[in-house]
């Protein structure tokens, strides 16, 4: 990824946000890199959006600091924090066309008029909306008027870039490509940009790294795929991708989970209560015999459903616990699969069995 | 085979399947639903156009009952009627800019408020509303006259020394009317001030504007809908305004109106008051209709875009 060297690193420190005794944010800190793609996760309430606008400016927090680079900017008001924001229902002005709602931080910074013409001109050919500059907002569609207010956003040439769940309005076949194209787009313009979702998936898909939230705490910063094969905690676990989990029973220095002692190569956090977590794409059913390397559990089959590309069988454990296996559909195995009744072997990976807190 | 084709044609190229007995259907409805209007249709016919007919039919009837067209003649003549027409725009302009001046930032300030806070202060802007309109107009011929409370605080403060002639003239007039008139500008201009998106703002600070700017670029044109609206009400019901410009301008503020009731109740001249009625009649339409050329008359029962 090119680095443009006038993208600014942000740095959040310890920012508490209350309402009433209820907080929005507690005591956050948090790293944004220079140039790096990095999106708030997390379900509605947990903070993310509060976090996005005390970076935007538009809310003031009880305590903390914020640096744009080394500059402290907590106290500065938003007009002159100089960062572009793409709002969820896009907030463009009605009364202006879309040459107007591009070209107007320009025209507030006094831009020479050709200037303006010029910049708003690459700016809608960078968002592939070129020509459509005389339209009235009302004439645009969904994915057209979110467009347009990203080109406003960048215009200017902002060194950072603020994103509040940007693609919800969209439909799915729109927002895939979307997810696609922003992510190239920041590849070649190289900001800053802190991007707001509640959508995992998007998430995954776009982000250097992710910051999942809950209840006004970071609950764990990695990369994609670090955040979905390790993640640090319960919440975590089953905020993104689907998971079963099973109790954890320690026996001295091993662990029993479903009757199983279970064998793991990854490592084991040393909390009092512990959770076995299983992905459904992780797990799977055992026509042979195990290796060594295997954790298998014996279940009976409850649940059979067709998906099309995939299958998603559950089973229940002796214990009474339901867990959920997914797999590819190719050839004939739909049809050889065990049906609702029926016995089965399942086996988990050593490499594949995460023990985490349970709490 | 060939015998089924040929039928689905017959039907297809006729009427389509039940294509008859579902547009027998449709106009049933219609008729139902225009029986249903009906009462409403018959009263706007007895109560307004039928009135109204009948005073363009008097307004061309001559003092000796003939038909002519004297009543307009002597409007376009006289001296004394280009002076009332002047009067009473005068009075619908200066009332219309007054309001603006005064309701677009009450409206401004109220729509900032706390929604509760806000409502409260709604409902004092429409209290006038609830009390006669006789009764707020010497309600303030008491107050502003020569030795009224106005003038007697004014003097006891040392503000000024004489007297003030607040009423029976323009200025009384003026206060009544403002007064008056004020919710009707205040309501479609806090209706259009609180149906803006509040992240208009904020895109547009975020977007570098200073509030000063942001008010100017985005705020007030996003309101100027509304207050148009507003405005328009006022000019309109200012131009037959009767009771407050009789009281309160003493005779000396004489508006079409007043002067309907003088060729009525003074010279018994049906024909010269129904022509001016339909004059008044004809410059308010117009002036609606040359207002809607520019925004959208939706916009009075408020809300923005």
């Amino acid at each position: 990824m090119t680095i443009k060297t006038d993208a600014l690193p942000i740095t959040v420190s310890h920012v508490t946000k209350t309402y009433g005794s209820v907080y929005a944010l507690n005591d956050v800190s948090i790293d944004v890199r220079q140039g790096e793609f990095l999106t708030l996760l997390g379900p509605s309430g947990s903070g993310k959006t509060t976090l996005l606008m005390v970076l935007a400016g538009f809310t003031r927090p009880n305590q903390g600091s914020l640096l744009f680079g080394d500059e402290e900017v907590i106290r500065k008001p938003p007009h002159l924090r100089n960062l572009g924001m793409v709002f969820q229902n896009y907030a463009l002005f009605p009364h202006m066309t879309v040459s107007g709602n591009v070209g107007y931080p320009l025209r507030l910074k006094k831009t020479p008029k050709n200037e303006i013409e010029d910049r708003v001109a690459k700016a809608l050919q960078l968002v592939q909306l070129d020509g459509l500059g005389d339209r009235q907002i009302d004439q645009l569609s969904g994915g057209q008027k979110q467009r347009v207010a990203l080109a406003r956003s960048i215009v200017f040439e902002p060194r950072i870039l603020l994103m509040d769940e940007p693609l919800s309005a969209l439909d799915k076949k729109l927002r895939d490509q979307m997810q696609i194209e922003l992510r190239r787009l920041h590849e070649r313009l190289g900001m800053t940009t802190v991007y707001v979702t509640h959508d995992q998936r998007e998430a995954l898909t776009m982000s250097d790294r992710i910051a999942v939230l809950n209840n006004g705490k970071i609950m764990q910063l990695a990369t994609p795929q670090n955040l979905y094969d390790f993640p640090q905690n319960k919440f975590v676990a089953d905020f993104i991708g689907e998971s079963t989990f099973l109790k954890v029973e320690k026996s001295g220095r091993s662990l029993i989970a479903g009757g199983v002692k279970l064998k793991t190569t990854q490592p084991v956090c040393n909390a009092d209560k512990l959770a076995l977590l299983i992905r459904p794409e992780r797990i799977r059913i055992l026509e042979t015999k195990a290796d060594n390397n295997m954790n298998v559990f014996d279940a009976v089959v409850s649940n059979l459903v067709y998906q099309g590309d995939s299958f998603l069988l559950y089973a229940v454990l002796s214990e009474g616990m339901e867990i959920a296996i997914r797999g590819t559909i190719q050839n004939d195995n739909f049809a050889r699969l065990p049906k609702p009744g029926e016995n089965v072997r399942l086996g988990l990976e050593a490499s594949d069995t995460l023990v985490i807190p349970d709490e | 085979m060939s015998n089924i084709i040929s039928n689905l044609d017959k039907n297809s190229t006729a009427d389509g399947l039940n294509g008859k007995g579902l547009r027998q259907d449709e106009w049933l409805e219609r008729l139902k639903l225009f029986g249903l209007c009906s009462p409403a249709l018959i009263l706007i016919l007895v109560i307004l156009v039928i009135p109204v007919g009948w005073l363009f039919f008097v307004s061309f009837i001559g003092a000796d009952g003939s038909f002519s067209l004297e009543n307009y003649e002597r409007m376009i003549a006289s001296k004394s009627y280009a002076r009332i027409f002047k009067t009473t725009f005068q009075v619908s302009i200066l009332t219309t800019i007054l309001c603006i001046l005064i309701g677009y930032p009450l409206a401004y300030f109220i729509s900032q408020l706390p929604s509760k806070i806000a409502n409260l202060c709604l409902i004092t802007v429409l209290l006038p509303f609830w009390t006669s309109l006789l009764v707020r107009t010497y309600a303030w011929l008491v107050l502003l006259q020569k030795k009224g409370l106005v003038n007697d605080w004014g003097i006891s403060l040392g503000l000024w020394e004489d007297p003030i002639k607040f009423v029976h003239n323009l200025n009384g007039t003026l206060i009544g009317m403002v007064h008056i008139m004020l919710p009707f500008l205040i309501l479609p201009t806090y209706g259009a001030m609180k149906a803006i998106d509040k992240d208009y703002l904020k895109a547009a600070a975020n977007l570098g504007a200073s509030p000063v700017r942001s008010f100017w670029t985005v705020f007030f044109p996003l309101t100027t809908p509304g207050l148009f609206a507003g405005s328009l009400m006022v000019f309109v019901l200012c131009l037959g305004f009767f009771v407050t410009p009789a009281v309160l301008g003493g005779g000396k503020v004489i508006m079409v109106s007043m002067k309907i009731v003088s060729n009525i109740e003074l010279f018994v001249n049906w024909g010269a008051a129904s022509a001016l009625g339909v004059v008044l009649l004809l410059i308010t339409i117009a002036t609606l209709w040359i207002a809607s050329r520019f925004l959208n008359l939706n916009n009075i029962a408020g809300g923005g875009h």
